[in-house]
């Protein structure tokens, strides 16, 4: 829990210098606590202040980066239990489990699979993260090949699975830059893999039998100077992996709980055999606080639904998703084709769109950059009217695109067609329906 | 290491009510915690699932949503029997897609007369949802409400403007109304005690919060009901606790990721597995938020689902 400003108050010199740009000790204290400043603008503060200051703003989870450069994956840094009170941080990782065991053609595609699997959507590229590779030999050299082959296909962050030391040893010598996450320590190797991951500076999970002995061992973990690591409880059952998951979340948040003040992760691989019921484990564990996702394999059907659901969840609820400002052709449009408007809330786009879709009918459609906000809402502000419509409409290109000038506007929007039809003469503003439900009736019955 | 299970501190609990009547009849509600949270309350009743029939054959479903019910979905009673004989399902919900004005704008009677056709087929509890068109609605439920007087149905999508009407059939004859509200929980607390002032008593109120699928705005509806579930246990905000109920199927099967063929963009996978999966995706992030009642339809997505409520209701 964060000090208040009385708090900070009592840590401060109460001198009210003033050469930290607030007049007052007390105000300082204040705007330190809802982090306005920061604490080194105060020239005279204690060592021990700063100190103190200094672990009561830690995060309480710590956030975890695994992997280097463009494409490291970080996770944690969770500061809340619902969405709703602020938001979600770090989306979880999602890992694709590769054995060393598994032939050569199969550990390709695997590796291709990773790397192909990216979709668009409202501008952004969803992707997998992670591969997992997992010493299942307890072979070192051929461990060390394979994670080698990860390493090579690059742009995915590693994940080390053994619980020999050795293999883990072997792996690191592949891709030890790579910073991979070690996984992992447990009762019987913890000093072993600790070292391991301080000699390479790389993050490391550990698994434990039960919360207690997760205590036990990240404590010994911190103790020994790590600060990179990830949480497994080790419970393989629905029930008590995902009460594992809140207990964890809600020791770190609302005790204070250092010892669980890291990100989880979270195997629906090893909790059943059925793909799709796998996929469903791991729908829960995105919204219930997964850090990472270990995947069996991808699959289109199952990853899409997934790298969506994870983008909803971790979507800012005050900044509502946007679509950009443009033309979108739907369905092989040509220059006899209806035109219609809308705003670039990313829930409008893809209702409006889907419905001409469904239509089956070739359509234009115009969006209008209106800040993220729904027609109705967008209207009300003024970002969805005459003056605002009808430059965008003149400059976008469409008139080049077409024959006719029929511009269909939304039904919540109908009272904008007068100023419309000032604004645009060569127009003729069509009223469409208010509900995108009626689009497909209505684009069916339009004509030039 | 000494750990102690923090817990949350709930000071109120949703109301159990009763959906249909008689063997089958259908308790839901009673929580005393967060959704599955059983290390720190009760979950005395779990989720049901009821299954999707619809009052007329279905159009621009994709096959894979069609052929589990191939061969019955022209006729709703046949419907209903199939959903509970070979599904296994627990409750019916009837959409009444006929009655929509902008569609087949079916009359009041001859809706009402197919309700009561299912409703008598059938022995588990009966979920009929009309199409929010109010003038509609209200004229087809008040026939509904008294042709099947005793039955008690759960009857909706109830809004502000027709919570009267609508409201007042229910009271007169014995249904559970769904107080439906756009995605926002002051104006779902308002219609609950728009409800109340009408005199609909608290064990004939279920909460619509209005849900939609994976990919087009399930976060709001899972934030909407998570704030709902807070508000009703931890700061006993009396009107705001009644069980929810999720008519999640229709909006998941309508969008066009569950219709996209394999063929025209391998990286999406297999067409109806993917359906299948949006589906019981879409159910799991309703259930964690809090939903007592989901309104489902392909039977592979609700048979994964009623294995994660087993699971995660099992101590």
């Amino acid at each position: 829990m964060p000090l208040t400003g009385i708090e900070i108050f009592k840590l401060l010199p109460k001198t009210n210098c003033g050469e930290c740009g607030v007049p007052t000790c007390l105000a300082f204290a204040m705007s330190l606590a809802s982090g306005k400043v920061e604490l080194a603008a105060c020239p005279h503060v204690s060592e021990e202040a700063k100190e103190k200051l200094a672990e009561a703003s830690a995060p309480p989870i710590l956030p975890v980066t695994i992997g280097t450069g463009e494409s490291a994956l970080k996770i944690g840094g969770e500061t809340v239990m619902f969405r709703h009170e602020k938001r979600f941080e770090n989306p979880p990782g999602i890992a694709i489990l590769i054995k060393d065991t598994m032939d050569e053609a199969e550990i390709k595609a695997r590796l291709e699979k990773a790397s192909q699997f990216q979709y668009e959507r409202v501008g952004l590229t969803l992707r997998p993260e992670l591969v997992a590779v997992k010493g299942e030999s307890g072979d070192p050299a051929k461990f060390e090949g394979v994670v080698g082959q990860a390493k090579q296909k690059g742009g995915l962050s590693l994940i080390l699975m053994s619980d020999n030391p050795d293999v883990l040893a072997a792996g690191l010598k592949a891709c030890a830059s790579e910073k991979p996450l070690l996984y992992a320590a447990t009762r019987d190797n913890i000093d072993r893999v600790a070292e391991l991951a301080k000699e390479n500076s790389c993050p490391v999970a550990v698994k434990a039998a039960g919360l207690e002995e997760l205590a036990e061992l990240t404590t010994k973990l911190t103790q020994a100077g790590l600060k990179n690591i990830v949480l497994d409880s080790g419970a393989r059952t629905t029930r008590q992996a995902f009460e594992d998951q809140v207990i964890i979340r809600s020791a770190a948040l609302n005790k204070k709980f250092r010892p669980f003040g890291f990100p989880t992760i979270t195997f629906p691989c090893e909790m059943t055999d059925d793909p799709m019921k796998e996929a469903v484990i791991a729908s829960m564990f995105i919204a219930k606080y997964g850090g990472i996702i270990v995947l069996s394999d991808f699959r289109g059907e199952s990853l899409f639904p997934l790298l969506v659901e994870r983008m909803n969840i971790f979507t800012d609820p005050q900044r509502p998703l946007a679509t950009s400002e443009g033309i979108y052709e739907i369905g092989g449009p040509t220059e006899n084709s209806p035109v219609l408007i809308t705003t670039n809330f990313s829930l409008t786009y893809f209702l409006v769109s889907g419905y001409l879709e469904t239509s089956r009918v070739p359509s234009w459609l115009l969006v209008k950059d209106t800040e993220g906000l729904s027609v109705m809402t967008a209207w009300a502000a003024g970002k969805f009217s005459a003056d605002v419509i009808a430059p965008f409409v003149k400059k976008c290109g469409i008139e080049s695109k077409i024959k006719h000038r029929k511009l269909v506007i939304p039904g919540y929007a109908a009272v904008e067609s007068g100023g419309l039809e000032e604004e645009l003469p060569d127009w003729q503003i069509l009223i469409g329906p208010r509900e995108g439900a009626h689009i497909p009736a209505y684009v069916k019955a339009w004509t030039p | 290491m000494a750990f102690e299970i923090p817990k949350t501190v709930y000071t109120g609990k949703i109301k159990e009510i009763k959906l249909g009547q008689g063997d089958k009849a259908v308790i839901v509600g009673g929580e005393t915690a967060y959704p599955f949270y059983l290390f720190e309350g009760e979950m005395p009743h779990p989720p049901r699932i009821a299954m999707e029939v619809y009052d007329c054959p279905p159009e621009e479903w994709p096959e894979a949503a069609l052929e589990p019910f191939s061969g019955v979905t022209d006729d709703p009673v046949a419907w209903a029997k199939k959903c509970i004989d070979d599904y296994g399902a627990e409750m019916i919900c009837l959409q009444l897609l006929s009655t929509d004005p902008n569609g087949l704008d079916r009359g009041a009677d001859e809706a009402a007369q197919v309700v009561k056709k299912v409703a008598d087929a059938i022995d588990v509890p009966l979920i009929v949802w009309g199409t929010a068109n109010h003038d509609k609605d209200v004229e087809v439920f008040r026939r509904v409400a008294e042709l099947c007087h005793g039955k008690n149905l759960i009857i909706g999508p109830v809004e502000e403007g027709d919570h009267k009407q609508i409201g007042a059939a229910a009271i007169a004859y014995q249904h559970t109304v769904i107080a439906s509200t756009p995605i926002d929980i002051n104006l779902a607390k308002q219609l609950n005690i728009l409800l109340g002032n009408l005199g609909v008593p608290d064990e004939l109120i279920i909460m619509d919060p209005t849900v939609s699928g994976i990919g087009y705005g399930i976060e709001y509806a899972y934030s909407v009901m998570e704030r709902m579930r807070m508000a009703a246990l931890t700061q006993q905000d009396e009107k705001l606790q009644f069980p929810i109920i999720c008519n999640i199927a229709k909006e998941v099967w309508k969008t066009r990721e569950v219709k996209i063929p394999e063929t025209e963009d391998p990286k999406m996978g297999d067409a109806k597995k993917r359906g299948i999966l949006l589906e019981a995706m879409s159910a799991m992030c309703l259930l964690l938020a809090g939903a007592d009642v989901l309104i489902m339809r392909h039977p592979e997505a609700i048979k994964l689902i009623r294995e994660m409520i087993t699971e995660l209701t099992t101590k």
